[in-house]
């Protein structure tokens, strides 16, 4: 991180306040853009490129990894010339299998760590579970704040931590999900995700997908700000993961529509945000088909992975 | 495969957002075969159309292209007390005598056919106005709705509204209405008056009639009595008609405080109650500790609501010193983001400039500003070439003694200044002949109640702003006028109470 913000670190007990009912206006003005024509199209192609296909179930096997590294190379090889998605997000024991599958892609592999989705373990066993997934070839930690400790006010807890998961992660990438669903208000979000900026996150997270409400629009421009704020204050990028309950195109576009309206054009792509979510895919790429042929196609002719 | 893939910007000590993005949205505009506008539109009196006894017509134009909407009938004096007698004949003879039940019915009913003609309604007030589409749709049209429908409920329930009181009708209101909402301020003057009892000649402004005659249409499909709503329109001088007019017994007026001086002077003497909602110079003011991005979008609906028309409009900002640095950036950021163009295009945050006259009062105030030493930013946009256009606009360095802190300018047009106390803000937003509006942004409940208390504006908004609601009043103090509009407060102009 910045060695500069390191030297002026902010007291995060008095992070900027929100206001919730003006949070949930202004999220809402951006359902209200109408994306039209080449726009929806390029739309579209954008966000799923912008995807993190996700598998995070204790059943998972090999073979469920294989098959969705495929879908994520060829997500629908009916339409020729399609993007594929940004990352395959999978447990650290699943790493090296996703790793093989994808080969030269391009596309990244993101682990979970730090014990996903509670964090309730101490810290040098988040320390090992990172560097495992590291070893194994991820290119991205999706790590879990510790919750707890940040509602009983240990914020240099909780900062500590994550530093040190960054530390661990080497050159991977690390994503620091907040869980905003388990922090209650928006001004903790906020304080939270200040927390992880400052504590070295290259992304920050809404959710695990294992709590509800996972992601919601709202909450995502919170952080949204918060990024900016830190973007003004530090001159440093940091990049946004909504994860959990976008499943349909129309979403996803009101949450690029949030993006470039709040932080411009330098964040619309697959570097600085993501879309984490397992069924996404599959409607965009019904979208796709759709506006080429002019016609819905059946669910069924889109592949369940 | 990306599709776009960008590398990281370089610090630099001049961080700007980019938001001319390669990801544009295509046109979105809504069609205007949804809305019928006639090539000629008479007068409304006495429940059908009449030709005005001038002979005169005049055009209305599209200020987003200059091109001609409509024309419409010139009212002279003849045609104002033809609207008169009708209204009054009308008064006598049916609505004074109608049981209040009743009365709600028909109020109930142009509420209900206001909603049902939403969009074409919505899809006219943009083209004659140019308002964007957004606006019109999400806000003028449903609220011109609700306040029909709101007092349509207070049609009967006057006894309760004012217990131990008789409360009657006046009988004969003039109405006059601006051009920056034209049938929202038709809904907030006719509403209150019919369903209290009274009889109608309003006259709408002139360079945004068409609305209003939609309205008239709705009206005589809704087969109220004839006479009870005459909708005329005219110029200056038809307004100045139906404030002289002897057997008008009450005029409403929302409009320019130098007109409102003038009717007032034109009053007095006279047994006519009259009510002004005048011009508004309000002041938002973001304390150090406010939510500072919410803030930041009140500022903006606060002064680019409606290009700026809007006579409650924040258009002095005042912003504590320890965060106005911040603020300012954020807000420049922030106005290169809305979208100015087409009206109709569902996309459009900003529209037309209403009128040629008032673009160039604008103009002359961003003269004015920058020749007072303030320093002017304005957004990027491209502006269309024919019509009325004007970018977001603020001036920064702004001085309480400047003429665009203390005049009313009317446009897209934000002057901020900065202060350091509690007392000193109170102090400078208090120092207006206008006292219309006001905002308080902060996080502290207490701070809240403290300024509003202590500052002299009709309506203080906290945390929020450009909010209206049927149920709320809605006026001024000082130069901004008197009497209220909306609520139960909203009855009284148009009663009188006897024990």
């Amino acid at each position: 991180m910045a060695a500069g913000s390191l030297t002026m670190l902010p007291d995060f007990s008095i992070s900027p306040r929100i206001d919730q009912v003006g949070v949930e206006e202004r999220a809402s003005r951006f359902t209200k853009r109408s994306i039209k024509k080449e726009a929806k199209m390029n739309g579209l192609l954008l966000v799923l490129n912008m995807i993190d296909l996700t598998t995070l179930e204790g059943k998972d096997t090999d073979g469920k990894v294989k098959q969705l590294c495929y879908k994520a190379m060829h997500p629908h090889d009916a339409v020729p010339g399609l993007p594929t998605v940004a990352a395959i997000c999978v447990y650290p024991s699943m790493v090296k299998v996703a790793k093989k599958a994808l080969g030269d892609s391009g596309i990244k592999v993101a682990s979970v760590a730090t014990a996903f989705p509670s964090g309730q373990a101490p810290r040098d066993v988040k320390i090992r579970d990172t560097k495992y997934a590291v070893n194994e070839g991820a290119d991205e930690v999706d790590m879990v704040i510790s919750r707890g400790k940040f509602h009983a006010g240990e914020y240099n807890f909780v900062f500590d931590e994550i530093a040190a998961i960054k530390e661990a992660c080497g050159e991977a990438r690390l994503k620091v999900i907040l869980e905003t669903g388990e922090l209650g208000t928006f001004d903790k979000v906020r304080r939270a995700s200040d927390i992880a900026m400052h504590a070295g996150a290259d992304f920050i997270k809404t959710s695990t997908g294992k709590i509800q409400p996972a992601a919601t629009m709202p909450v995502t421009l919170v952080m949204l700000e918060a990024i900016r704020d830190f973007y003004y204050k530090t001159g440093k990028m940091i990049g946004m993961k909504p994860a959990g309950g976008i499943s349909k195109s129309k979403l996803a576009l009101h949450y690029l529509v949030m993006v470039k309206e709040v932080l411009g054009e330098d964040w619309l792509n697959n570097e600085w945000f993501r879309f984490g979510a397992s069924s996404l895919a599959n409607d965009v790429l019904m979208q796709i088909v759709k506006e080429k042929t002019g016609v819905y196609q059946a669910a069924n002719y889109f592949s369940v992975d | 495969m990306p599709v776009t893939k960008k590398k990281p910007v370089k610090k630099s000590n001049t961080i700007k957002l980019k938001f001319d993005t390669s990801w544009s949205y295509d046109p979105a505009p809504e069609s205007k075969s949804a809305a019928t506008i006639k090539p000629q539109y008479d007068l409304f009196i006495n429940g059908e159309w009449q030709k005005p006894l001038s002979n005169k017509y005049f055009a209305t134009i599209n200020p987003a292209n200059e091109e001609k909407l409509s024309e419409v009938a010139e009212a002279n004096t003849a045609d104002v007390d033809k609207a008169v007698k009708a209204a009054r004949n009308a008064y006598e003879k049916y609505w004074k005598k109608m049981p209040a039940r009743e009365r709600a019915k028909y109020v109930f009913r142009i509420a209900r056919m206001v909603q049902e003609k939403a969009r074409e309604l919505a899809i006219i007030e943009t083209l004659d106005g140019g308002k964007p589409i957004r606006e019109s749709r999400d806000f003028d049209v449903p609220t011109a709705a609700n306040h029909f429908f709101y007092y349509a409920g207070w049609a009967d329930k006057l006894e309760y509204a004012f217990p131990n009181r008789k409360a009657e009708a006046l009988g004969v209101a003039g109405q006059i209405i601006p051009w920056n909402f034209p049938l929202l301020m038709a809904a907030w003057k006719i509403a209150p008056a019919i369903s209290t009892g009274n009889t109608v000649v309003l006259k709408t402004a002139e360079t945004t009639p068409l609305t209003a005659l939609k309205l008239a249409e709705i009206i005589e499909e809704a087969d109220l009595p004839p006479g009870v709503v005459n909708i005329i329109t005219g110029a200056g001088e038809t307004g100045a008609a139906i404030v002289n007019h002897p057997d008008i017994n009450k005029i409403a007026f929302t409009g320019s405080t130098d007109v409102g001086k003038i009717i007032q002077r034109a009053v007095a003497g006279t047994h006519k109650k009259v009510t002004l909602e005048l011009g508004g110079k309000a002041a938002n003011i973001i304390f150090e500790d406010a939510p500072i991005d919410q803030a930041v979008e009140g500022v903006i609906n606060g002064i680019y609501f409606n290009q700026g028309h809007v006579c409650c409009a924040g258009s002095r900002l005042y912003v504590q010193e320890s965060v106005a640095k911040q603020v300012i950036r954020k807000l420049k950021d922030r106005i290169e983001s809305l979208i100015v163009g087409d009206p109709l295009d569902k996309n459009t945050d900003i529209g037309a400039i209403n009128s040629r006259s008032q673009l160039e009062t604008i103009q002359k105030y961003l003269k004015i500003g920058k020749q007072e030493g303030a320093e002017m930013y304005e957004s990027s946009c491209p502006l269309p070439k024919k019509g009325f256009w004007c970018r977001p606009t603020l001036f920064t360095n702004v001085a309480q003694s400047n003429r665009i802190a203390q005049e009313e300018i009317f446009g897209p047009v934000l002057s901020i200044l900065t202060f350091r106390t509690d007392d000193e803000v109170i102090e400078k937003a208090n120092n207006s002949p206008y006292g219309l509006s006001a905002g308080v942004w902060t996080d502290k409940g207490s701070k809240i109640f403290n300024m509003t208390r202590r500052m002299r504006a009709g309506v203080i908004w906290a945390n929020t702003f450009n909010k209206f609601d049927p149920s709320s009043p809605f006026g001024g103090y000082k130069e901004s006028g008197f009497g209220r509009e909306g609520g139960l407060h909203g009855l009284l102009p148009y009663l009188s109470l006897k024990v």
